[in-house]
């Protein structure tokens, strides 16, 4: 199924939401307004709205400690997310979680987690579900795991691939191998260097996308999962692709070489490689995207505005959504 | 004496040891950093906190290793090269990770010395940060040490200062028994005096850090700080208090625990983590038990709530026990509620 024009611009404009967002985050970090640790996930954008496109929000998906793009790309409110990494008491999760923990259950965003390996399990868990209600005839609803280059080297991950080729349930295991956990190069820490062999092992259809190109993306999307929806069983999509900044905010990268973000910044920016293709067929024009630019502009200051406005949560809020408090 | 930090007290004390002993390694995840990286610049880290910084540069690869994300494989990986002779110190990046290796330390690592008959020893020191108050949110912020404590066969270390992290965990490093090491995070930049060259502070020996007739503070790791803050504050009245760091909660010096109590009848014990089945729990248990005769006044505890850590800052404060509910503690079991 091609995307029509709407969809197109939707795929973009999302993608470009998730960019400002990391990139205004950036930049407030640096001022101390925001608490915590943040890990951002520009440079990833075209990985997360090519697989969510063909998404809808009764099918689920588990984020890592990396799940602003997630989120967007899911449909999470841009507001409410900003509100909760500022720890305000109407963001996503009442600010009890924090960047590494937005949730939004009404749009199948079953969670940011920051146990590295957290996630797949329970997108298993999702897809059972999605499985036991699958209607006798036409489509079922799907789960997606994403991960890192890092999480895949994590028990738990294997056990999860494992379980869901067993059971033939719907869920797509989705690598981002930007090339490293933390300090470390994928090359070292994942022993065979091929996570897609790897999960191929298992006994599942895997495949290795540009994730820099929204439309490799997508298409591995389309057929991961029209096997999943017609119950065909779980696929793994390992997407190739960079963050542009450290680890979290304040890493210093000693462990990349000098000069490589620059570049990768020019050939691997997910968002100039699809207004080129766009371009090129002519499907789309630039004016129209520099709308869009304009507009999400807007949104994301909107937004941090809204978020250094909102109140903090009140004391009271510290023993509720528990079973007792003593 | 020269002055450090408690994260280069630990650091000096993994240096120290292992130029003493070859049988010593470190494993864990970016203990060095940059393996695989695209600079080619080894140790781009150190450990994220700066713990382990110098020890690749000094004692290579084969000795200082960094592994995959698989808290299972590193625990699993320390417990079996100590079965086999070596004195691995394993690095979990926060205590919160147990959860992903829990039966490497639970029903492995605990179990071994005494399920195989005495036969084996397995000395290995798994360290870790841990602790609230700094915004990581519900998953890199919880203070188990009480979960560990309950185990048995492990031996369990809190440090309050770098002084006694630095001869607690050359203790550990020596020590025969598998044991768990918890780093207070908020406490890696405090500094204190600290002697150059290796020395031990042994296990199950707390120190009474302050003397004082009007009631016993028992406060563990971070909590021994907000405690000195609470009893500087009521000093001004005219109350002094015993205030007694236990540094290792297993093995726990009741002793100590119980002679103070004896002086003064009241015991307010101060934990980080959630009351139920806590260490705090534990020791009112004890002075509930052999104190019972001392008691003049119901024991109180100050403890986190029964809930997750939060994240929002609002409410992180809340939750992390602080000099002033102590203050309010020590008030209440001195019978001076305003
Ligand atoms: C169980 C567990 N171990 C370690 C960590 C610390 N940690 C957080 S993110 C990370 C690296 C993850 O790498 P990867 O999966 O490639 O994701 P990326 O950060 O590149 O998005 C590590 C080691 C953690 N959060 N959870
Ligand atoms: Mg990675």
């Amino acid at each position: 199924m091609e995307l029509d024009r709407t969809k197109l611009l939707d795929a973009y404009r999302r993608m470009k939401t998730i960019r400002e967002f990391e990139e205004r985050l950036h930049v407030e970090i640096a001022t101390g307004e925001i608490p915590g640790f943040t890990h951002l996930y520009a440079g990833q954008e075209a990985v997360a709205v090519g697989v969510c496109a063909e998404l809808t929000d009764e099918d689920y998906i588990v984020s890592t400690h990396r799940g602003h793009g997630h989120c967007i790309a899911k449909g999470c409110d841009v507001t409410g997310m900003m509100k909760e990494i500022y720890g305000r008491r109407d963001g996503l999760c009442k600010g009890k979680g924090g960047s590494m923990h937005i949730a939004d259950f009404d749009k199948g965003m079953l969670g940011a987690n920051a146990i590295v390996g957290g996630g797949p399990p329970l997108a298993v868990g999702a897809a059972i579900a999605c499985q036991l209600r699958r209607p006798a005839s036409g489509e079922g609803r799907v789960s997606v795991a994403f991960g890192g280059d890092g999480s895949c080297n994590q028990g738990t991950v294997f056990e999860a691939m494992n379980l869901a080729v067993v059971l033939g349930v719907p869920t797509i295991f989705v690598f981002e191998n930007n090339g490293y956990s933390e300090h470390t190069g994928a090359d070292y820490a994942v022993g065979s260097k091929d996570i897609t062999a790897r999960s191929a092992a298992f006994g599942m259809p895997a495949e290795r996308v540009d994730g820099s190109d929204f439309f490799a993306v997508h298409a591995a999307m389309q057929r991961a999962v029209a096997r999943a929806r017609s119950g065909a069983g779980p696929s793994t999509i390992e997407a190739t692709t960079t963050r542009f900044y450290g680890h979290f905010e304040g890493d210093p990268q000693n462990y990349r070489a000098k000069g490589e973000i620059e570049r990768q910044r020019a050939t691997m920016d997910c968002l100039a490689r699809f207004r080129a293709t766009v371009a090129a067929d002519g499907s789309i024009a630039a004016a129209e995207l520099d709308a869009i630019d304009r507009a999400v502009l807007l949104e994301i200051d909107a937004a941090v505005s809204a978020a250094r406005a909102a109140p903090m949560p009140s004391e009271s809020e510290l023993t509720t959504d528990v079973y007792i408090s003593y | 004496m020269p002055q450090l930090s408690m994260r280069d007290a630990i650091n000096q004390a993994l240096h120290q040891e292992m130029e003493r002993d070859p049988r010593v390694i470190v494993l864990g995840e970016d203990v060095s950093g940059g393996a695989g990286g695209t600079s080619g610049q080894r140790e781009a880290s150190g450990g994220i906190f700066g713990v382990t910084k110098g020890l690749l540069p000094r004692f290579g690869a084969g000795r200082v290793i960094d592994t995959p994300i698989s808290e299972s494989a590193i625990v699993g990986a320390a417990a079996g090269a100590a079965l086999a002779g070596l004195r691995p110190v394993a690095e979990l990046m926060f205590a919160d990770f147990v959860g992903v290796c829990m039966d490497q330390i639970y029903n492995q690592v605990a179990k071994f010395r005494y399920m195989f008959g005495g036969k084996s020893a397995c000395p290995v020191v798994i360290r870790m940060a841990m602790g609230a108050g700094m915004n990581m949110g519900a998953q890199h912020s919880q203070a188990i040490y009480g979960l560990l404590t309950a185990i048995p066969g492990l031996k369990v270390v809190v440090p309050s200062n770098a002084r006694d992290a630095k001869g607690l965990l050359i203790e550990a490093i020596r020590d025969d028994d598998p044991v768990v090491f918890f780093e207070h995070k908020a406490l890696y930049p405090r500094k204190c005096e600290v002697p150059e060259e290796p020395f031990r502070v042994r296990f199950g020996e707390a120190s009474l850090l302050r003397e004082g007739a009007d009631a016993t503070v028992v406060a563990i790791g971070r909590m021994v700080v907000f405690a000195e803050k609470a009893l500087d504050a009521l000093a001004k009245e005219g109350v002094s208090c015993d205030l007694i760091d236990p540094r290792t909660t297993s093995p726990l010096d009741e002793e100590t625990i119980l002679e103070s109590l004896e002086n003064t009848g009241r015991l307010v014990v101060v934990d980080e983590s959630p009351p139920r089945c806590s260490v705090a729990a534990d020791i009112a248990a004890l002075a509930a038990g052999r104190g019972f005769g001392s008691l003049k006044a119901p024991v109180v505890q100050v403890t986190a709530p029964h809930t997750p850590v939060p994240f929002s800052p609002a409410l992180e404060r809340a939750y992390v026990p602080g000099p002033q509910r102590i203050e309010a503690a020590i008030r209440q079991v001195l019978g001076r509620n305003r």
